[in-house]
């Protein structure tokens, strides 16, 4: 895919604009999941505004995210990175096929007091 | 006073304690929770891509459901209420979202009218804590509670506006309002890892850990929260102080308690 139409429709997607971020780093600072990630939020910003999309929609980086908007309200330019995070990993389960999480993967991941609200978020956030 | 109620999935099975105590000390102070007809999944998250329309619509259909009934919308699951109100902040904000979302919905457009409350928020700002206070029979004294947030209940905070994210007192508030003492502790608005336990265990044990031990450190015989997944992953991951939904201890407080069939 041309990037530039893919960085483009991530912006629009997210309705983040990375041309505000002030590098301050604050988003991967607060973000809980930093230790996990091999690019962290504020390289989501960066990379995406430089076009560098394929490596992050190739990234495990995209299911460490847990949505927990820290970075959202903490960042002191309103980039809201979370968003972008959302974005990408979107361009990358919506291919055909790409699903992270698959239905025959779940019994293995439960015990007797898994809510369902995990199995519902998970899926949510890892499949199409 | 009558309001519309959205339980949501976790709480028809898992939680069901947080349901019905939930109903329990509602009724005691003089609210009547109605459970809205066939309502469906909120979805488990909110996601935040404005061309998800789909993935949204079971949530619009509940605030619909709410808006017919003249009744505002009270939930209870901290992510059933987080993915609610931004679905309605979305179909108040959003005018081409909105368009789409209302092609799959009845002859009357939705925007959004629907007032979203927490049950926290029912308690401070329609019951009053006040009342509440006047309602307890058991006072829970001297007894040291740590307030769990996590993340759903406060951020983002443009929308949902329940409280300061980073200093909030609306859950210290209520334990003091049922006679215990609140314990503050940094960690308490940090994320549980939530459901990264399906797939990243150890990252959940991380983070779930960090709350426990903070909420130790500064002295807390035992935890409350809003949220069954908050509440599996702290207790999965090793709590060794009780971990209790915040309703129970509210139906206990009341005197209502023993009423509920478990």
């Amino acid at each position: 895919m041309n990037n530039k139409y893919l960085q483009e429709d991530l912006l629009r997607m997210s309705g983040v604009n990375p041309k505000k971020c002030m590098r301050c780093g604050k988003c991967s600072a607060t973000c809980p999941a930093y230790d996990e990630m091999e690019y962290h939020p504020h390289q989501f910003v960066s990379m995406v505004e430089n076009g560098d999309i394929e490596p992050l929609i190739n990234s495990d980086s995209l299911y460490k995210c847990l949505t927990c908007f820290a970075c959202v309200d903490r960042c002191p330019r309103g980039v809201e990175p979370a968003k972008l995070v959302e974005a990408v990993r979107l361009a990358a389960v919506r291919r055909q096929g790409a699903n992270h999480l698959k239905a025959d993967m779940v019994p293995d991941m439960l015990d007797d007091e898994t809510p369902q609200q995990l199995i519902v978020s998970a899926f949510r956030k890892y499949s199409k | 006073m009558k309001v519309a109620y959205f339980p949501g999935c976790t709480l028809k099975n898992k939680a069901k304690q947080l349901d019905d105590y939930a109903k329990k000390a509602a009724e005691a102070l003089g609210v009547t929770l109605e459970e809205i007809e066939e309502w469906q999944c909120c979805g488990g998250v909110f996601t935040t891509a404005c061309d998800e329309v789909a993935t949204k619509l079971s949530s619009v259909r509940d605030l619909v459901a709410a808006k017919n009934k003249e009744q505002p919308l009270v939930t209870v699951c901290s992510a059933c209420h987080n993915v609610i109100k931004q679905t309605n902040h979305a179909m108040q904000t959003n005018k081409e979202f909105a368009d789409k979302v209302n092609r799959y919905m009845g002859e009357e457009p939705y925007s959004g009218e629907t007032q979203v409350y927490h049950y926290l928020e029912l308690l401070r700002d329609v019951v009053g804590f006040d009342a509440v206070k006047e309602k307890v029979v058991n006072k829970l004294s001297g007894k040291k509670i740590a307030a769990y947030y996590g993340c759903l209940l406060l951020r983002p905070n443009g929308v949902m506006k329940m409280d300061d994210p980073e200093n909030p007192t609306i859950m210290e508030d209520f334990i003091r309002a049922i006679g215990a003492d609140a314990v503050v502790y940094a960690n308490r608005n940090e994320c549980c890892g939530g459901y990264i336990a399906m797939e990243s265990p150890d990252l959940a044990k991380k983070k779930s850990n960090a709350v426990i031990e903070n909420a130790k450190a500064a002295g807390a015989e035992m935890i409350i929260t809003a949220c069954p997944l908050c509440k599996y992953n702290l207790i999965k991951n090793g709590a060794d102080i009780p971990v209790v939904y915040f309703t129970e201890l509210l139906a206990e407080a009341l005197g209502v308690k023993e009423d509920t069939n478990e």
